[in-house]
């Protein structure tokens, strides 16, 4: 199916737009001459006046610094169970929040009313973080300029609903096509449209569009009277032109696939053993292992396992770890973060050495350092705080056939769903859907359905084989912290992890 | 706005859908407000307070179907927000099983006075949240010289939902909550930060459990973490702290739900009057508690709420059947979401349990892990004691919990009579036979 194929022939789009239509870009694309961020300043119905009067009442209690984070987004998805596409809904968010800065403390407000009223009770709701004398607003306002990771075509605004409809179905056929095994079948598909507008009282301004999509196949299958079920999934921040006709086949297949796959396997064994980490969404292990005690909030109140590694070892020569919010049409890139700050790639760990945590403003000023572009907030209801992007590991010099050749019993984790970590002590887990059993250096057998425990630190040391297959995950990630959920992606080649503990049985 | 503003606005945007073609709406208009107070080492961290209301609409046109939501409610935003929801569900296929309820469900939502809503939490001053949550950590501060920072916070709101079907439903229901709680970090062995906390919730303030007691039950149960590490792998019977049992059983709701059961993802499917626990385990699900955390008037589907067993003596009483999948399963509904879940008391206190327990682990926390609702397999993470003779001989962390459901519940040996009044899922503690505990 290509892209014209898809856009709006018939049909109305889902999205349910309250405001009037607007040019889709991020600052690259805006057009010279002109102020781009004045189609934001239409779309959310405000002028820089506007902005001034707010942030004068936002800093009438002396706060040190304020910002203003406009957003629209607006949600689509749609359903087939059963074998018919029977469920649509939509989405309407739309809202400003206001956030006041006085040291390290943060004064909070939001409002969905984008009426000046509202805004100025909302602004002095904020200000009483700080308790002096007011302060000027700026006069001016530079926007920042920014590159842009996730460059589209068309908006899902245009995509018609009779069109997504076709697609579900062309799925749910090839999954019954696939195995006669197969009993039930479901196709999720969302889409989104994130708008949003920064502005700071220190005369900063960005603005990013944010498209994001998720389809997944769910299926479950009956043989000899077992059920198993599983499913496979795309996500990326892209339009419509990433689900080329390749992506679509492979859909189907890798559902059913992952899902018979599953009346082979055993639960493996329990206790400590080697496990390798299979190329792509292994990279959960980076995620909770070092990730989130690489984020500089529980650093700089002391609380991360990793708050006095700065600079020492942590692993081997051959490990080198980024965050990294600038991979082209990646779930978890960003243009600018939700501070306004350029995204950009940041080495937590580079050949060994742990070297910079992830920081949002206030963080960059403890340390005084520069920001690293990874402030960001699930909407304009939630203040920033450093959160990851798209974690993985670089390419090391190992194979992955010498990694599996290297190990006398232990497992491959291939598939995730979820994983959780405790920062203070380091502990962490993740749960493997699916995975390979290993026996004298050669895969001998599927495995599910286990949750594997470790120590950050602990683990990172104890990595010795990296392969050169880096793949990132393919799927929608979403990471939780302080009940606020973004998109993230992460990536992983090959690795050995020479011993951690496997919640099987026996 | 005032109840009746919204309850018109309700109805304007019902009689407005059916103008522009939808046969029958649900919708729901919320508004709530809430203030956040956190803490750190004696200082305010974040301070945030916040207004906000949303509408949701299902919109069931020519035997099709669509949900939408909003938080723009303007009527001219509104009006096209409804012409374009309906314009849409007109492309998708028809679902005989989507309809509204039968009318004769909704009836008797006010049989009980839940009194969920804390009149007096108006009258809440911002400096009395504050010194609420300075407060907690005051009383933890300078207590272990082991400890590194100390978060506390305060956290309350009031809520307002409106809920409107076209065939004659119309729901109310105003709550309030309110929520305290400290967490506290320690330096460990080597670079290890144990943290823990306690928070408690409770729907009228003056029922939250003590500043100074949450407190320092945060405090101890950091202090307890110090030390902790995996101990070898073995099969034993698992001690369940009351305040910790919920995590493991309701992972039980979604394949206790109709639509598992009709997506053929549940292994609890066809076990409806049979036995799948041990006899001494029964589960009831009572929406009608005074203060309840989970008390309501109605459910999702404007259903009344009704006190259902779901478990009596280890017997499967009632899956949780919502409408849609009552339709389709050709099932009566009971109601497709848990409100308070109560599992029913035993004799003996957790701490006689524990006392006469010659070897176990008591689980006093969960670290991730997962359980797989087709075929009841779980792994999940553990933390908590190694006990020995009846005493807590070394805290243990990093070890997982494996097998299957169906097991574990034949495998319950007794149950508490100490349930957690403090959540929606009041479980005492509960010893369970013969769990595989995979550690070094």
């Amino acid at each position: 199916m290509s892209r014209r194929d898809f856009v709006k022939i018939t049909g109305t789009g889902l999205a349910l737009a309250t405001l009037p239509g607007f040019i889709r870009s991020g600052f690259a694309a805006g057009n010279p001459g002109d102020n781009p961020y004045n189609f934001y300043f239409q779309r959310f119905g405000i002028d820089e006046d506007t902005v001034r009067k707010v942030m004068a009442e936002a800093l009438h209690y002396g706060g040190d610094y304020c910002d203003l984070f406009f957003q629209n987004k607006l949600s689509n998805s749609i359903r087939l169970s059963d074998n018919i596409v029977n469920s649509a809904s939509t989405n309407v968010s739309l809202g400003v929040g206001i956030r006041v800065l006085k040291g390290k403390q943060t004064g909070y407000s939001f409002t969905e009313d984008i009426s000046l009223n509202s805004m100025k009770a909302a602004a002095r709701t904020a200000a009483t973080i700080a308790s002096g004398s007011p302060k000027a607003a700026p006069q001016t306002f530079d926007a920042t300029k920014l590159m842009n990771y996730y460059e589209t075509e068309v908006s899902w605004e245009d995509v018609g609903v009779k069109d997504k409809v076709e697609m579900l179905q062309a799925i749910n056929d090839d999954v019954f096509k696939e195995d006669p095994r197969v009993v039930k079948a479901t196709v999720n598909f969302a889409d989104s449209e994130n708008y949003i507008l920064i502005i700071n009282s220190e005369g900063g301004l960005a603005t990013d569009y944010q498209p994001s999509l998720r389809i997944s196949v769910g299926c479950t299958a009956e043989d000899d009277g077992r059920r198993e079920n599983n499913y496979f999934d795309f996500a990326a921040r892209d339009d419509i032109s990433f689900l080329t006709s390749e992506r679509l086949k492979r859909l189907p297949k890798e559902a059913v696939a992952r899902t018979i796959n599953l009346f082979a396997a055993q639960t493996p064994p329990a206790g400590e053993m080697p496990v390798i980490l299979a190329a792509g969404s292994s990279g959960i292990l980076l995620h909770e292992a070092i990730g989130h005690g690489m984020e500089a909030d529980f650093n700089r109140q002391g609380i991360s396992v990793f708050s006095e590694m700065l600079n020492k070892k942590v692993a081997k020569e051959f490990v080198t770890i980024v965050d990294n919010g600038t991979n082209p049409h990646i779930r978890g890139s960003i243009n600018v973060d939700d501070e306004g700050q350029p995204s950009q790639e940041t080495l937590l760990v580079e050949d060994g050495i742990l070297r910079s945590y992830l920081h949002d403003r206030i963080s960059a000023a403890h340390y005084g350092v520069e920001p690293t572009g990874s402030g960001r907030r699930e909407s304009f209801k939630h203040y920033p705080m450093p959160r990851m992007r798209n974690t993985y590991m670089k390419n090391g010099p190992h194979t992955h056939d010498e990694i599996i050749a290297n190990v006398k019993y232990g497992i491959i984790a291939e598939q995730f769903t979820n994983g959780q970590v405790n920062i203070g002590p380091g502990d962490f887990t993740f749960y493997v859907k699916s995975g390979s059993l290993i026996e004298d250096g050669k895969i001998t057998g599927p495995i599910k359905d286990v949750n594997i425990i470790g120590n950050g630190p602990e683990v990172l040391s104890r990595v010795t084989m990296v392969a050169d297959d880096m793949a990132m995950a393919e799927g929608g990630w979403t990471c939780g912290k302080n009940g606020q959920g973004v998109p993230v992606s992460m990536g992983l080649p090959s690795i050995l992890v020479s011993s951690i503990t496997v919640g099987g049985r026996g | 706005m005032e109840k009746n503003v919204y309850l018109d606005l309700g109805y304007w945007v019902q009689k407005k859908a059916k103008q522009l073609g939808a046969s029958e709406t649900a919708l729901g208009i919320n508004h709530a407000r809430s203030v956040e107070v956190d803490f750190r080492d004696e200082k305010v961290e974040n301070l945030k307070e916040s207004t906000q209301q949303s509408m949701w609409v299902e919109i069931y046109a020519n035997g099709r179907y669509s949900s939408h939501s909003t938080n723009d409610l303007s009527k001219p935003s509104l009006e096209k927000f409804l012409t374009n929801a309906i314009d849409l569900t007109a492309y998708l296929e028809k679902d005989e099983f989507r309809k509204l309820p039968n009318p004769e469900l909704y009836k008797g939502q006010h049989s009980v006075d839940i009194d969920i809503n804390d009149s007096k939490q108006a009258d809440v001053t911002a400096e009395e949240r504050q010194e609420r949550a300075r407060e907690l950590g005051e009383y933890i501060k300078g207590k272990d010289e082991r400890i590194i920072s100390i978060a506390s916070g305060f956290y309350d709101s009031h809520s307002e939902n409106y809920h409107l079907r076209s065939n004659g439903f119309e729901g109310h229901q105003e709550s309030t909550s309110f929520t305290h709680g400290a967490s506290v970090s320690m330096q460990g062995a080597g670079d290890k930060k144990p943290e823990a906390w306690r928070y408690y919730r409770a729907r009228h303030l003056e029922d939250l459990v003590g500043a100074e007691e949450t407190a320092l039950q945060a405090l101890a149960r950091t202090q307890d973490q110090l030390g902790a590490k995996k101990v070898p792998t073995e099969t034993m019977p698992l001690l369940l702290e009351n305040s910790n049992a919920a995590g493991l059983f309701y992972r039980l709701l979604q394949p206790l739900s109709a639509s598992a059961i009709q997506q053929k993802n549940s292994f609890l499917e066809g076990k409806q009057d049979q036995q799948i626990a041990s006899e001494i385990f029964s589960i009831i699900d009572d929406p009608t508690i005074v203060r309840g955390l989970g008390s309501r008037y109605y459910d999702g589907d404007g259903i009344a709420a009704n006190k259902r067993p779901v478990l009596t003596n280890g017997v499967l009483n009632n899956y949780f059947v919502d409408v849609y999948y009552g339709n389709k399963l050709g099932w009566k509904p009971t109601s497709g979401g848990s409100s308070n879940l109560i599992i029913q008391p035993g004799k003996r206190s957790g701490a006689e349990i524990e006392a006469d327990l010659d070897k176990g682990i008591l689980v006093t926390n969960w670290l991730g892990g997962n359980a797989n609702s087709t075929t009841g397999d779980y792994s999940l993470g553990v933390a908590g004691w190694l006990i020995e003779n009846g005493k807590r001989v070394q805290p243990i962390t990093e070890m997982n919990i494996s097998g299957n459901y169906s097991e574990l519940l034949m495998n319950i040996i007794e149950v508490g009579n100490d349930p957690w009044k403090h959540s929606s899922f009041r479980t005492p503690t509960i010893l369970i036979d013969k769990v595989n505990f995979s550690g070094s």
